[in-house]
């Protein structure tokens, strides 16, 4: 009931309640994919029957349903959009300021969402080249990589 | 075959949106909005043969199953109802679903209503709640926000057609200043577009004046069949036609073809569709609602329409993706005023999700008592003034977004 116990006004009541969850979190068919951030190695997926190259893994086609193949993507791509971002969620807070891009890699049909590291605090805009960087120590989640300017 | 019965609004009714409302949690809040719907056509809620309800998270809520609760406490206990989730678009979906009861012919009357009190959690905490709206594998671990992924479509889009932030400022200041003279409304502010630029940056380039709010509030929507409709107002609305749709929910999964045209749209040349720029979804919903209610020219034909301007880009996308203007034009739509309460089509009269507020699953509900009421003429009976009320008002959109446009909605709605 310690849960429930901490007041934080009186009129009307109200109580501040410790309401947290510990969510056991698969990535389930998408797990090679962050396994293989650990190697270096971004995969994306391609479509046999579609000849469609995804920039974002996903082990089924979303035009025709298909089983798609794993493949590698290359290592440097354009920015295709960016935002840099002065707050951010709750748990993301301590990271600003950050900047997203949207990724688009040669004969790649679709794109691919990360974080541009710009330690030297280039202009970024949209078209400017980027590559691929591994976290050395892999924490197993999407941002085991990110993007350097080229 | 696609042949629904006719299906009309008679009434709606609005809490305050507001932050921080502890008084009253979401049942009464969703009474308040009820009986405002009720008494303003004399109508007892025994008369109500079944209900839709709308809520966007159980985090914001802190309660499962919040429809049903919000039904017993109302007194609908032992009537049907269901309740309806779909990001920013809940409220427009409900108000669907709630159209399809009536129009199946499953119920005659049919209460819809939405809700959301927000301020149960902090902003920033909030913020990571919405964000998990989001891919959780590939998306939100990369910073759990939601503004960052309207702002990456607003860069392209600026990128795209030139876009300005002045533009987006201009939206901001349009539904700000329109507020002040909507009793509802949470954020009514005299602001100029200086103020907007010169607010802090949140996620390039989108600054704090550019984003909706986060709402306390509840909205209630009343349809009916033909036959019912006439027995409790002179003034009921046509839903003329629904119209809805979908795209990916990453943003990165989006493709790039040709533009899907509208009836009487010229081809474009070299745009690459929609990719990030535009709302695919918005503009399939729209061609939807505008093929079943017969609309061959929307420039023309829609006299007003509440967009869905959680970002003031996001409006700006809207024109186009609603066919208020072409591709690209967007911007220059809002600069030559054309949005304007005295604009040839106004947007947002009441101040949009920007100022009115965005109680998210109420917020579709709100926008179509707002058209309601526009429609039937009667925002001074209801603002106690007429500022507000839009010269031509025969022919009222609404539209929203879940997502980055992952369900879009689109109604059109007329006056009789
Ligand atoms: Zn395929």
């Amino acid at each position: 009931m310690e849960k429930y116990s901490k007041v934080m006004k009186t009129d009307p009541l109200v109580i501040e309640w410790d309401y947290n969850l510990n969510y056991i979190h698969s990535y389930a068919q998408d797990s090679k994919f962050f396994v293989y951030l650990g190697r270096g190695i971004i995969l994306g997926s391609e479509c046999k029957k579609c000849n469609y190259r995804y920039g974002t893994y996903r082990k089924y086609c979303m035009f025709c349903g298909s089983e798609t193949y794993d493949i590698e993507l290359p290592l440097e791509g354009k920015i295709h959009s960016f935002t840099t971002c002065y707050y951010a969620g709750e748990d993301f807070i301590n990271e600003v300021p950050y900047t997203l891009i949207l990724v688009e890699f040669k004969n790649i049909n679709s794109l691919f969402m990360s974080r541009l590291v710009n330690k030297e605090n280039k202009r970024v805009e949209i078209g400017m080249e980027v590559k691929a960087k591994f976290k050395k120590l892999q924490k197993f989640n999407v941002n085991d990589v990110y993007f350097l300017p080229a | 075959m696609y042949r629904p019965r006719n299906v009309y609004m008679i009434s709606g009714g609005l809490t305050k949106f507001k932050k921080y409302n502890y008084e009253s949690d979401f049942r009464l809040n969703v009474k308040k909005s009820m009986d405002y719907a009720l008494n303003d056509i004399k109508m007892d809620i025994k008369h109500i043969d079944g209900s839709v309800s709308a809520y966007f998270s159980d985090h914001f809520q802190g309660q499962l199953i919040a429809g049903a609760m919000s039904n017993d406490y109302i007194g609908l206990s032992g009537k049907p109802s269901k309740r309806i989730e779909g990001g920013g678009a809940t409220g427009g979906l409900a108000f669907q679903t709630g159209y399809e009861e009536i129009a199946s012919g499953n119920m005659d009357t049919c209460l819809v209503y939405g809700f959301e009190n927000m301020s149960h959690l902090n902003t920033w905490k909030g913020n990571d709640v919405i964000a998990l709206g989001s891919d959780a594998n590939f998306d939100y671990p990369l910073g759990g926000f939601y503004t960052a992924y309207y702002a990456l479509m607003a860069t392209r889009h600026m990128y795209e057609f030139g876009t300005t932030e002045e533009q987006m400022a201009m939206v901001s200041v349009k539904n700000h200043n329109n507020a002040l003279y909507n009793p509802f409304a949470q954020a009514p502010m005299a602001i100029n577009i200086d103020d907007v630029l010169k607010s802090p940056v949140v996620s390039t380039p989108l600054k704090m004046l550019d984003i909706c709010l986060m709402s306390d509030g509840a909205a209630s929507a009343i349809l009916a069949s033909e036959d019912v409709a006439k027995s409790f107002t002179d003034k009921p609305v046509l839903i003329k036609a629904i119209g809805s749709s979908s795209d990916t929910m990453r943003l990165a999964d989006r493709t790039f073809g040709d533009v899907t045209l509208l009836p009487g749209e010229k081809e474009y040349k070299n745009l690459r569709y929609p990719g990030i720029h535009s709302f695919k979804a918005g503009r399939l919903a729209a061609k939807m609602a505008y093929e079943r209610a017969g609309i061959k020219n929307p420039e023309k034909e829609i006299d007003l329409a509440e967009l869905y301007d959680a970002y003031t880009s996001a409006e700006i996308q809207a024109y186009e993706d609603m066919g208020f203007c072409r591709y690209g034009n967007g911007g220059e739509f809002i600069e030559n005023h054309r949005s304007d309460i005295n604009g040839d089509i106004p947007v947002n009269m009441e101040g949009g999700l920007q100022a009115s507020g965005h109680a998210i699953g109420a917020t579709g509900i709100m926008q179509a008592v707002y058209a309601f009421w526009q429609l039937q003429g009667n925002i001074s009976r209801h603002f106690g003034n007429n500022k507000l009320q839009a010269k031509n008002h025969n022919t009222g959109l609404i539209h929203s977004h879940a997502g980055t446009g992952a369900y879009e909605t689109v109604t059109v709605m007329e006056a009789l």
